[in-house]
């Protein structure tokens, strides 16, 4: 497992170098990685952050120099301790905190779904075929990123693959649940996005007032329930 | 008793220290740009060093405060009087109820640190008082101030109220804080790196460019324009963590770094990273600005942060002794 230093202030944990051959696998390691890590408390060490093949080591280095007796070694010694960590007990699995299985509803209607008929033409198929897809499938929180509850989704199917926009949009209303080349994606605000717009959910999925601030957390299991414009209005509400 | 905003300028937003433990769910640390400007300031006020204070980007503001207050910044080369007397930055000044200040300029630099004593009382969100922008929370409503906006200020420190006595009569103290912290716009900036974790996709000449010669920052203040950087090789990479300070390169090969304020992850390769110890001289930066690249070791930044810190330690200890 590789560690590299990013700047004087973190560490990323390399678990593996791909993750779409095995994204299943890849996120089981990474979560394992995350709860070692997590269990260590190592001195120094303020954040814990798992990103699709690595887990990111914020520290203190002040903190972790006063904890080492080579003070110019720190990272060193930082990255000794995290393979320690990273070894101990190496045979039995971390213990898993129970991964949620959540229904996203959305509704597919003309008005949310900007780019569906992109899609669908992308695809050779019609937007009702992409609707059927999209809510059929089986999807993996890989990552959450670019802006505060985003969730990176694999587990699209091969298909819908749909390269992102050449031109970004200024503005893509919250909500908006899109496809970014072989993975969707939900827009948790308001937010410029170059992503294929094919629906929206009425659901929040960051609220800053709650703790956890997140509905989807890396690890979940996510399945869309496509819903009438009705539903969707009464959900919201 | 509030501070009340008469004039809110281009860009003042509220910030402390940033938020810590949530970039696992796509937070950023935020917080004020530089964080070793707002920790002096609130020191020189009294407070906690974690405090939350006011962030500026450009002059035009007007402030009115309802009771006395002491007041410290730091940051960009700005003017900034209470009742037309001049305070300098990085010292620690007394304001009186019903007093205006006002900030103008700067004539180089780009941000400014404003702390007053007690601090500015919003509500905590996610463990902080800090704006953050991108996602509209925290700070006030999540949005930068306007005209008339009034804060509420938080309770003064015992210190915070000896200094007022202290200050009664010259309303300006006569210590300051070293001046490399409080004035951070330099004429010919020079960020140390150290180098990146996709320093290897980029070869020797690249390496040399990026730190030999001079980039100037874009209009839109996002991209650095200079000689363009290209990698190796052309492999889609996995996005991963960015933190302050990083220089990613985007396919057009003019790189981007990213202070407090970016996002959690980056698709891009990483070819440097700022040391913690120059972001405050980053933060000044504005657009046009030319800037200057000098590779530093792992230890050797390390080593310079441990020295600030300490120096910030003493500077903490020299301040409380001038209460006793």
């Amino acid at each position: 497992m590789e560690i590299t230093s990013v700047g004087d202030s973190a560490l990323i944990v390399r678990v593996r170098d791909c993750f779409e051959d095995a994204p299943e696998e890849t996120l089981k390691e990474v979560l394992d990685v995350f709860r070692r890590l997590e269990n260590a408390r190592i001195p120094g060490v303020i954040e814990l952050a798992p990103a699709y093949t690595t887990v990111a080591v914020f520290f203190d280095p002040v903190r972790v120099i006063n904890a080492t007796v080579e003070p110019n070694r720190a990272s060193e010694c930082l990255t000794q301790k995290i393979r320690e960590a990273l070894t101990r007990g190496k045979r039995k699995q971390s213990k898993q905190a129970a991964a949620q299985a959540i229904e996203i509803p959305v509704c597919y209607d003309p008005e949310f779904a900007l780019d569906l008929d992109h899609v669908a033409d992308h695809a050779r198929m019609s937007p009702n075929e992409v609707v059927d897809l999209h809510s059929r499938a089986h999807y993996l929180v890989n990552c959450l990123g670019f802006t505060p509850g985003f969730p990176y989704l694999t587990g699209l199917p091969k298909k819908l693959t749909t390269p992102r926009g050449a031109t970004p949009r200024k503005e893509i209303p919250a909500g908006s649940v899109a496809i970014g080349g072989t993975q969707t994606g939900i827009y948790p605000q308001v937010s410029p996005g170059g992503w294929n717009v094919i629906g929206r959910t009425p659901l929040r999925l960051f609220d800053a007032q709650k703790d956890p601030p997140v509905l989807l957390r890396v690890g979940d299991r996510v399945r869309f329930r496509a819903i009438t414009r009705e539903e969707f209005e009464e959900l919201k509400s | 008793m509030n501070l009340i905003v008469t004039h809110a300028g281009f860009r003042t937003i509220i910030q402390d220290l940033g938020r810590i433990g949530f970039r696992q769910f796509g937070v950023s640390s935020g917080g004020a740009l530089d964080l070793h400007a707002l920790r002096t300031a609130n020191l020189l006020t009294g407070n906690d060093e974690s405090v939350a204070g006011l962030e500026f980007t450009q002059g035009n503001i007007r402030l009115r405060f309802e009771d006395e207050r002491v007041l410290s910044w730091c940051g960009g080369d700005y003017e900034v009087c209470v009742a037309s007397r001049s305070i300098p930055r990085g010292h620690s000044a007394l304001v009186l109820a019903e007093d205006e200040l006002s900030i103008s300029g700067p004539q180089q630099g780009w941000r400014g640190w404003l702390a007053v004593s007690g601090g500015i009382a919003v509500p905590p969100v996610l463990g902080s008082r800090s704006t953050d922008l991108r996602a509209n929370f925290g700070g006030l409503e999540g949005r930068a101030l306007r005209d008339g906006d009034e804060l509420l200020l938080g309770e003064q420190s015992d210190f915070a109220r000896s200094l007022i006595d202290l200050l009664n009569e010259r309303r300006v103290s006569s210590w300051s804080s070293p001046a490399e912290w409080s004035s951070t716009a330099k004429t010919k900036p020079v960020l140390r790196v150290v180098r990146g974790c996709d320093w290897d996709r980029f070869d020797a000449s690249t390496h040399h460019a990026l730190t030999s010669e001079t980039f100037a920052v874009s209009p839109d203040s996002v991209r650095l324009n200079g000689p363009e950087l290209h990698r190796n090789d052309d492999l889609d990479l996995v996005s991963e963590a960015v933190a302050p300070g990083t220089v990613q390169v985007p396919p057009g090969g003019w790189p981007i770094l990213l202070l407090g304020d970016c996002q959690t992850i980056g698709g891009y390769p990483k070819i440097a990273h700022v040391i913690t110890v120059d972001l405050p001289v980053a933060a000044q930066l504005r657009p046009g600005d030319t800037v200057r690249f000098q590779e530093i070791s792992l230890p050797e930044a390390h080593r310079l942060l441990f020295e600030r810190e300490q120096e910030l330690e003493r500077f903490r200890i020299g301040l409380s002794l001038r209460n006793k």
